[in-house]
């Protein structure tokens, strides 16, 4: 299905569209308040970006250091060329370690993978413990429709409708019952997983380590308790330094939700250590590739950057009228609409680098600078050099081109429109419905055009010149 | 077939653009940044770094008392479970196995948290005034649980160990840490969540109220 069908879906749905609206713009408010208070956040930023680049410049030494300092500390580094490889590997861990339960916090790549589905496959139970996730996980594996907020676009009601039948308990109205009652089922889980799977914010080459920020404390949880931890996440995830690292958390939870600092960042390094009474006894990490190295040296490398803060889709407002499921795949929003292309193939997702506006919020917010509104152009280029655009596109713009160079048909038309145009606007200067395109003005008014084309007006200035 | 770690490695390398002419200078830069790392902009801070703690702990829903004399510690500790209401037999980390606990009427377990706990007390490797956060490493003396599973957390913070910010925290650990620990966490506040109709409930998986005594 294409973006415009999923699209008209979503706008159709009155509660998603009510549930949208009662979150709309309170992301970038909060970040805007946290950016206003924090006098450092361009040189933060400016330095943020710099890090992420000089990684990416030299990405093969970095994980080769990392991978060497992480064994050292008694971790195991495993790598996966895709999705399905890292899937394998981790059902692997879990067959040797006889784990039957998985608790999982946050992680991306894992929905990139879809290690759920191939979990349960194998026999072995994953349990999402992010309260977001889990509500997705016990709606029948729904999709999250956000990066860190996956639940974004359910209300309370619905929650509260979910867990009195998943739970059998009676509903409740209130949010902290309703997280109560989501805390009080996973803690057994918690304490009786075998293994407990995270994502990685960030790999830190200097120690060999994986930093995680959460709020909830479910990341803590799921990297202490079980025997086994496993850390699943994207090849282009490491910083030089825990300096480094430093810099990187006074941009991200201020990006993200406009939290100075979440109220959990965890470093974990290697298994647990002799004397200490926590911790797992197994460490893996398993890096993905997943379509990574080849963006880099490329024209999309600035899209590695990326720290998965989510305020480029905060700031989106297709994103804010459409929701994140519109957009077929894990990531939504404009970082959706350049990584899904380029993770899945430009064929299977044909209309994504089109759903934006190019209104260029998203590049001015983006903690690491990535020009996104500039990927989607290039994405589209990249389509019509693999005439990948419908025929009727296609046409029309072959038919553009024929126009465009033969001035003396372009002034003709354009009159010709002046015309058809002011007829339309019954001497008023607006466009209540257009004509030929009656979809353009079903939300806004078109301007009527002046009077004379600016062909015309040049035209007669050159005379009066003259004269 | 080649591995996986083979493939990706040579992948990246044929982007990198690595071959043999830049290898060498390409490593020795990566451990020269590592051996001197750069910290990036860090905001200036105002002399009190105690007073600037407080306040950012406080934001963060942290609550705070301060403690000048340590064998003190105990008393202050069983006092705030009082008015709060909250139970009195604390879990406490074996770093703090020293204080007269008992003295001060609470019926401490000394070690490592389980499930059943209900009050966690721990000490802290240093604490970040930037951000109002704890800094606990974890080892044989200062279980991770004790912070993690227990619905209350009291944190005991000497004021000496209180620093700017985290690179300063880090720089700490590098000079007085034979053993890197297993984890390090930041601690700001009680846990929570937003994910509900971005309404911000505490407690979500972690504690539901962490209490600083700052000693000294
Ligand atoms: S593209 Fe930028 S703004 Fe969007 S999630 Fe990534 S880092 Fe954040």
């Amino acid at each position: 299905m294409y973006f415009v069908d999923r699209v008209r879906q979503r706008l159709d749905d009155t509660e998603l569209q009510r549930n949208l609206k009662r979150t709309r713009g309170r992301n970038a408010a909060s970040r805007a308040a946290a950016v206003a208070a924090f006098t450092d956040f361009d040189a933060v930023r400016t330095r943020a970006t710099e890090i992420r680049a000089s990684v990416l410049r030299d990405l093969d030494i970095w994980l080769e250091r990392f991978e060497q300092k992480a064994a050292e500390t008694g971790a195991t580094v495993l790598w996966a060329r895709d999705g399905d490889e890292a899937c394998r590997l981790i059902i692997d861990i879990a067959r040797r370690h006889g784990v039957r339960t998985v608790v999982k916090s946050k992680s991306m790549v894992s929905e990139e993978a879809g290690l759920n589905a191939a979990l349960e496959q194998a026999g072995i139970r994953p349990v999402e413990t992010d309260l977001g996730e889990y509500i997705l996980q016990i709606n029948d594996n729904e999709a999250p429709s956000h990066i860190i907020m996956p639940v974004i676009h359910k209300s309370k009601e619905q929650v509260s409708e979910l867990f009195a039948r998943v739970h059998g308990t009676a509903p409740k109205t209130d949010i902290e019952d309703l997280t109560r009652e989501a805390r009080e089922k996973l803690r057994p889980e918690f304490l009786g997983a075998d293994m407990g799977l995270s994502g990685g914010n960030f790999l830190i080459a200097e120690t060999g380590s994986v930093a995680i920020v959460t709020n909830e404390g479910n990341g803590r949880l799921c990297t202490t308790m079980p025997r086994v931890h496993v850390a699943l996440t994207g090849i282009e995830k490491v910083v030089p330094t825990l300096d480094d690292l430093s810099t990187l958390l006074r941009i991200l939870p201020r990006s993200a939700t406009g939290q100075a600092i979440t109220n959990y960042v965890s470093l974990l390094t290697g298994p647990k250590q002799a004397g200490d009474p926590d911790g797992p006894e197994h460490m893996y990490f398993v890096l993905v590739d997943g379509g990574r190295a080849d963006l880099l040296g490329g024209d999309f490398e600035s899209m590695l950057r990326c720290i998965r803060c989510g305020a480029c889709m905060n700031h989106c407002p297709v994103y804010q009228t459409v929701g994140g499921h519109s957009y077929g795949w894990v990531y939504p929003g404009p970082m959706g609409s350049v990584l899904t292309p380029l993770y899945q193939g430009l064929d299977q997702a044909l209309d994504l680098p089109q759903a934006a506006t190019l209104c260029n919020q998203c590049s001015v917010v983006c903690p690491v600078s990535i020009p996104l509104p500039e990927l989607m152009r290039k994405l589209r280029e990249k389509q019509v050099e693999r005439g990948l655009r419908p025929w009727s596109e296609r046409l029309g713009m072959r038919l553009w081109a024929w126009v465009a160079a033969r001035p003396w048909l372009y002034a003709i038309g354009s009159r010709i429109a002046v015309r058809y145009l002011r007829w339309l606007a019954e001497g008023r200067d607006r466009i209540q419905v257009m004509g030929v395109a009656p979809g353009w003005t079903s939300q806004r008014d078109f301007p009527a055009p002046a009077e004379r084309t600016f062909r015309d007006l040049y035209a007669a200035q050159r005379r009066g010149g003259r004269r | 077939m080649s591995s996986a770690r083979d493939d990706i490695l040579g992948a990246l390398r044929c982007r990198t653009g690595r071959g043999p002419d830049n290898a060498a200078a390409a490593c020795a830069h990566v451990e020269r940044t590592i051996l001197q790392p750069r910290s990036g902009p860090r905001p200036s801070m105002p002399e009190d770094l105690v007073a600037l703690f407080v306040e950012r702990a406080q934001a963060m829903i942290s609550t705070v008392d301060l403690c000048p004399d340590p064998a003190q510690v105990p008393a202050r500790c069983a006092r705030w479970l009082r008015e709060q209401g909250l139970p009195l037999d604390p879990v406490v980390a074996p770093s703090l196995a020293d204080l007269d606990w008992r003295g001060a009427g609470l019926e401490v377990r000394i070690g490592a948290a389980g499930g059943g706990d209900r009050v966690g007390v721990t000490g802290c490797f240093r604490a970040i005034a930037e951000t109002g956060t704890l800094m606990l490493c974890s080892g044989p003396d200062s279980p991770a649980v004790n912070s993690l599973l227990p619905e209350t957390h009291v944190a005991v913070v000497p004021r000496a160990h209180i620093v700017a910010d985290m690179e300063a925290a880090w720089q700490a650990a590098r000079a007085e840490l034979a053993v890197w620990p297993r984890a390090v966490n930041f601690v700001s506040g009680p846990s929570r969540t937003a994910d509900i109709e971005q309404t911000i409930v505490l407690g979500a998986h972690g504690p539901y109220r962490v209490h600083l005594l700052i000693v000294g």
